[in-house]
């Protein structure tokens, strides 16, 4: 790679490089009218309804892996903090903070992956920024990404309005992205298909919330980092109840639960990119299973548990064999056993 | 999967509970040996099942948390030097020394530290870095050593010089005989390690059973498994046996795998070792040879292991003997915690405090 097809200091300066990378690389493939005017920001048409607004940064090693990248990550992962509050997704911005030295061709691949899946998602990028940092003081590509959505009048869905007697759902099987992550980063290679399940998952919201009666679907989490049994964790606190969990009926690929077997994991603490609990009111959960299961991310969505009056925070796992044991968060990075 | 699915089956488990429950004459308690066991028991949820009066104890099977501080002294002062890189297992990464510092503090100020997932990895980051000294934590009983051995011998054999291993290897029976001879330790039998015996065989523990007239039995680590052995070491018990067992048979023979101790035999020699909490027990770790002395970062850095104290208040050697459960110690769960460890028992995912403090006691 010689320096004329990778990124440089000039690239971040604001001045004539960086003029060319916007028109050349980022309006190529993110092409929108609002973001096409190249105003200081994006001015948005009035919605009725709540606003929802949520950041989250991207960084990941290795930045391309089977399932997506850190592009199609930055995009459904800021996509998907604000389905799990019942909003619709209406924009993102995108801020890039680009390590000096990296390959033009990878930042091309990963812009393409990030126009692709806001087209497809149907949530446009419309503000944006890019700055560069010294070799070294960096790692490649960090991704930023805020949204906004609209949350109709009469929605409400947040960790505090679960209830005793609401049904969990999961919209798929778990661990799918971290096992993927942490195979590609340790060099393991297992034969069958680990891939990250990036995913959008707004669609699922809204047919969730368009068929159910309103007030049914009490809270929406997806267990991205910490697994689902942090994010379980986070709904009994928030709730003040005891989640319960049949661990026979929660979904996963054997190929993750082969993984973890021999890493020495924990599927329940594993990240998620592409997946969501879903705690509904219990006359209505056979309901929502179907319909999450009739959408193209939740084909394999279970009602894998309940909420029950306990221990208030806990979540208590029934084992294969009919034993039970507590599942607390998740404590630090998980780390693979020595045998 | 197969080759676990049918040991987890509650078709499977369930009628072997019953016999359990069947089998029990009178209340006893057992000793896991294994970390892996006290893990698998936890997650299993295999406890809240056990009959009344069978009382399971954790042993010293957890070769992170029997690791002495003033080992890890010795690694982090490895760790500072320049071009070294130190490459581990990741349960290492955040057991703290003397000073309750860990590697994942060295690496957070600038030390290379590198989680690995096996030895030869370590030998792969020694070749792609030519002009660093790659050191791995050799940290295990005889189920790793082996491989560790293999991996001296490809470096010697394939002249990467810039590789050595920092051993604190142990093997299994001589602490157990030291733990046996306090007469404090009152247990009925012992679940012996599965992995540790497909190297040493169940013949290794012969000498116990005779000596301290105790059931011993070799068990997997599914929930099957486990009940299988619990089954068999309570029937030893009801009429008053002390005798090997294997409940292990697809994976243990009675002799062990006689090239992984050929190899193991090749590269190591015995030595006296410090055990945290149980202290200096002869014979019971093993060298790196003379004539593999360019592998061995001890010699190679001549370092020299400094006494050190275990933490104030940290009971990890009274659980390490099985004397006393998690909860009685003044730290648990408060200053020691799996996010801030103070003893070992609590940093490795094996350690029994952070089996309780994960699952329950």
């Amino acid at each position: 790679m010689n320096s004329k097809n990778c990124i440089l200091l000039d690239h971040g300066s604001g001045g004539i490089a960086s003029q060319e990378l916007i028109s050349g690389l980022f309006l190529k493939h993110l092409d929108n009218d609002v973001l096409a005017s190249l105003e200081d920001s994006a001015v948005l048409d009035n919605q009725p309804g709540k606003l929802a607004f949520s950041t989250d940064s991207y960084v990941v090693d290795p930045i391309f892996f089977p399932g997506g990248n850190i592009g199609t990550l930055a995009v459904h992962g800021t996509i998907n903090d604000l389905a799990m509050r019942g909003a619709r997704p209406l924009c993102l911005s995108l801020a890039l903070i680009l390590e000096e030295g990296l390959d033009l061709e990878e930042l091309e691949r990963v812009i393409v992956s990030i126009g692709v899946t806001s087209k497809e998602a149907g949530v446009p990028i419309v503000t944006g920024d890019t700055k560069v940092i010294p070799r070294g003081k960096g790692d490649k590509i960090f991704i930023n990404t805020s949204g906004i959505g609209i949350v109709t009048e009469g929605v409400n869905v947040s960790s505090t309005m679960a209830r005793e007697g609401d049904v969990i759902l999961l919209s798929g099987s778990m661990g799918d992205h971290g096992i993927t992550i942490m195979t590609r980063r340790a060099g393991i290679s297992l034969d069958g298909n680990l891939a990250s399940d990036s995913a959008p998952l707004h669609e699922l919201v809204s047919d969730l919330l368009d068929a159910l009666p309103s007030g049914c679907l009490h809270t929406l989490r997806d267990p991205t980092r910490g697994g689902v049994a942090t994010s379980l964790n986070e709904i009994a606190t928030a709730s003040g109840l005891t989640a319960v969990i049949q661990e026979t009926t929660i979904p996963i690929n054997n190929e993750v639960r082969a993984a973890c077997e021999i890493m020495g994991l924990d599927p329940l603490y594993l990240a998620n990119e592409g997946k969501c609990l879903a705690l509904v009111a219990p006359e209505r959960a056979e309901e929502a299973l179907q319909i999450m299961q009739s959408t193209s991310v939740g084909k394999e969505s279970a009602i894998i548990g309940t909420l029950k009056r306990g221990t208030p925070g806990q979540v208590v796992l029934r084992t294969n064999i009919g034993g039970s044991r507590v599942i607390p968060p998740l404590h630090g990075e998980p780390l693979p056993r020595i045998c | 999967m197969k080759y676990v699915d049918e040991f987890r089956d509650q078709a499977l488990a369930a009628p072997l509970l019953e016999e359990l429950h069947r089998s029990v004459s009178r209340p006893f308690r057992v000793m896991e040996v294994c970390g892996t066991h006290t893990m698998a028991i936890f997650r299993s949820g295999l406890r809240s099942l056990l009959p009344e009066g069978v009382k399971l104890i954790s042993g010293p099977g957890c070769p992170v948390c029997v690791t002495s501080a003033s080992h890890i002294d010795g690694i982090l002062a490895m760790a500072e030097m320049d071009n070294v890189r130190i490459a581990l297992f990741g349960d290492l990464f955040r057991v703290p020394g003397s000073s309750g510092l860990s590697l994942a503090h060295a690496s957070s100020q600038g030390a290379r530290v590198d989680i690995v997932y096996s030895p030869m990895d370590s030998l792969e980051l020694a070749r792609k870095n030519p002009e660093e000294l790659v050191v791995f934590l050799g940290v295990g009983f005889e189920t790793t050593t082996p491989g560790i051995a293999a991996t001296i011998m490809a470096a010697k054999n394939s002249h990467v010089d810039n590789f050595a291993v920092f051993s604190t290897h142990k093997v299994m029976p001589p602490p157990l005989m030291a733990l046996l001879d306090d007469p404090d330790l009152q247990i009925d039998g012992l679940l012996c390690p599965g992995h540790v015996s497909s190297i040493i065989g169940a013949r290794a523990y012969q000498p116990l059973a005779e000596t301290y007239k105790l059931a011993c039995v070799v068990g997997g680590f599914e929930p099957a498994d486990i009940l299988q052995a619990l089954i068999l070491l309570a029937r030893q018990i009801a009429r008053k046996e002390a005798k090997v067992e294997n409940a292990y048979t697809r994976a243990v023979s009675w002799q062990g795998n006689a090239r992984a101790q050929q190899m193991v035999n090749e590269i190591f020699q015995p030595v006296d070792m410090e055990w945290r909490g149980l202290g200096m027990i002869p014979e019971s770790g093993l060298a790196i040879r003379d004539s593999y002395a360019h592998f061995d970062a001890e010699k190679r850095f001549d370092i020299k292991l400094e006494p050190a104290e275990e933490p104030k208040g940290c009971r990890c050697g009274e659980i390490l003997k099985g004397k006393e459960q998690p909860p009685q110690c003044p730290l648990f769960g408060s200053r020691c915690t799996p996010t801030n460890p103070v003893g070992p028992c609590m940093v490795s995912s094996e350690g029994t405090c952070a089996a309780f403090y994960k699952y329950g006691g």
